[in-house]
């Protein structure tokens, strides 16, 4: 589904990404582990075509996307979650729901999403940013569904959010995933990780240092948690 | 007092005209528009020249000039504008203020720097009982049209999909795109928009105000400060704040005359101080 081929990218002089290749499959969720600064994020933009300073090739769905405009990337079906998360104070929550084109086979109704997340419906009306840190994850979340996105490209979900909603965006991942989703996950959160994700690639100063399976990430959790600096 | 206040509000219309103008312009493409007080003495010109060589009434000016200024806009957007966006915002920065400097001469070429006398429409040209004081008409009219423009811009951005993009790509561009807009698309319309809103501001200027080629560069800068004070790339406000300095400064020219042109200033310095990101303005980095 997605195929990154010899990715660099750069920031002026410095190089974030070096050479950096990875597969995602139809209905995988991948994460990506790796210290701050890594280059995770880096990555992520990359796919979405944000980061201009890139080489490398970037396929979606069988083609060649790495010269696309970002909202062309969007519209063939990439849902981008970013790690601030997105949300438009100027838009309310419905609003930031309807922002996007539908861009995918399967969209979510605006009915189905707010069964899904009925406290997105009760704030409808609100501004976007009135919600709390949880609720503007799942507001975030559910936007790229509601476009239908067929990969989410999901920066630190998890970041700075208490166990009981990580729990909660584990379950909505799982559920994704069991509608043919595919997503690939930045996620510093080991533990978490291993129990939504298949596999796992560590990234260390910008290269893929190692590509595990959730049994390898369960065994060696305290190590990886140790390197991570957690 | 109280009518001071009104003068207030009426020389707030024209900074909520232009820093509305400013802001969604800034918003979207992250170009602080220099030449925006160029369009504004533009539109006053254009109302006086239609006048002086053909007899065209205010009244047609009124729609006519900003339409043809927000044409005007368009393509300096398209031919101009567009081709410095993917370079650092310092160099359309430079462009408009050369686009200023450039029409501000070619004005001055024509009509040097003095003041042209453009008459108010006979229609306006009495006064209306407000009740507690009179007031000269022209201005009431001055401050409903503005009203009426801003509920107008309001009710685009607030009610209509196309409002809803602009508001989002005004708030963040970049995560507007990765969401599946052309932002690209919708840049060249708000900026004809906005040039049409200067114009407008410029026709309303024209009776009430010196019409010279230094008009809008006198004017300018203190609409920044508006635009800032109201928080960069924030619509709302770059509106309330506009109002509100318009007001503050006339009552402070009733009390203290000597302070009132440099208010704007203070508040400036204190917003920023108090709230960085102005009083509507979303601070960068928090989620």
């Amino acid at each position: 589904m997605l195929r990154i081929d010899r990715l660099s990218a750069w920031y002026g002089e410095a190089q974030a990404l070096r050479e950096v290749s990875l597969e995602v499959g139809e209905g995988e969720i991948v994460t990506l582990v790796g210290r701050n600064g890594a280059g995770k994020t880096t990555l992520l933009r990359c796919v979405m075509g944000l980061h201009s300073q890139a080489e490398g090739t970037v396929e979606f769905l069988g083609a060649d996307v790495s010269r696309l405009a970002p909202h062309r990337r969007a519209r063939r079906g990439l849902g981008y979650v970013p790690d601030d998360r997105g949300i438009y104070a100027n838009l309310s929550v419905e609003e930031n729901l309807l922002l996007p084109p539908v861009a995918g086979p399967k969209p979510w109704s605006l009915d189905q999403v707010y069964d899904t997340f009925p406290r997105l419906r009760e704030r409808r009306r609100s501004p976007g940013t009135r919600l709390s840190g949880g609720e503007q994850q799942m507001l975030a979340l559910a936007r790229v569904l509601r476009m239908g996105a067929r990969l989410l490209l999901c920066d630190e979900p998890t970041e700075g959010l208490s166990p009981l909603i990580v729990q909660q965006i584990g379950g909505i991942l799982r559920d994704v995933k069991d509608q043919g989703v595919t997503v690939l996950l930045i996620e510093q959160n080991v533990h978490f990780a291993a129990t939504v994700a298949d596999r796992h690639y560590l990234l260390a100063e910008g290269r893929i240092a190692e590509s595990m399976d959730n049994a390898e990430v369960k065994a060696r959790e305290h190590e990886l948690l140790g390197y991570l600096g957690i | 007092m109280l009518q001071q206040a009104f003068d207030g509000l009426v020389s707030g219309a024209f900074y909520a005209l232009l820093a509305l103008g400013l802001a969604v312009i800034f918003g979207m493409l992250g170009v602080v528009n220099f030449a925006h007080g160029a369009f504004y003495m533009l539109g006053a010109f254009g109302a006086y020249v239609l006048l002086d060589h053909w007899g065209v009434s205010f009244w047609i000016a009124l729609p006519v000039v900003p339409v043809v200024l927000g044409v005007v806009g368009v393509a300096v957007e398209r031919l101009l504008v567009r081709r410095l966006a993917a370079l650092d915002p310092l160099y359309n920065f430079l462009l408009t203020f050369g686009i200023a400097l450039v029409l501000q001469d070619l004005v001055k070429r024509e009509y040097g720097v003095q003041s042209q006398p453009y008459p108010r429409p006979s229609a306006l040209s009495g006064s209306v009982n407000l009740g507690l004081f009179s007031y000269p008409s022209y201005r009431v009219f001055v401050l409903g049209v503005a009203v009426v423009a801003c509920l107008v811009v309001w009710y685009a951005l607030s009610r209509t999909r196309a409002g809803m993009i602009v508001r989002a790509a005004t708030e963040r561009p970049e995560l507007t795109r990765a969401l599946g807009i052309d932002v690209g698309r919708w840049v060249t319309p708000v900026f004809g928009a906005g040039i049409a809103l200067a114009g407008l501001a410029g026709v309303l200027a024209a009776p009430m105000r010196a019409v010279n080629p230094l008009m809008g560069s006198d004017l300018i800068i203190a609409v920044f400060a508006v635009v800032v004070i109201g928080g960069l790339g924030s619509i709302f406000g770059s509106v309330v704040s506009g109002f509100a300095v318009g007001v503050l400064t006339a009552v402070t020219n009733f009390y203290l005359p000597s302070l009132s042109q440099t208010l704007v200033f203070i508040l400036m310095v204190v917003v920023l101080l108090w709230r960085p990101a102005g009083l509507f303005g979303r601070e960068e980095g928090v989620a």
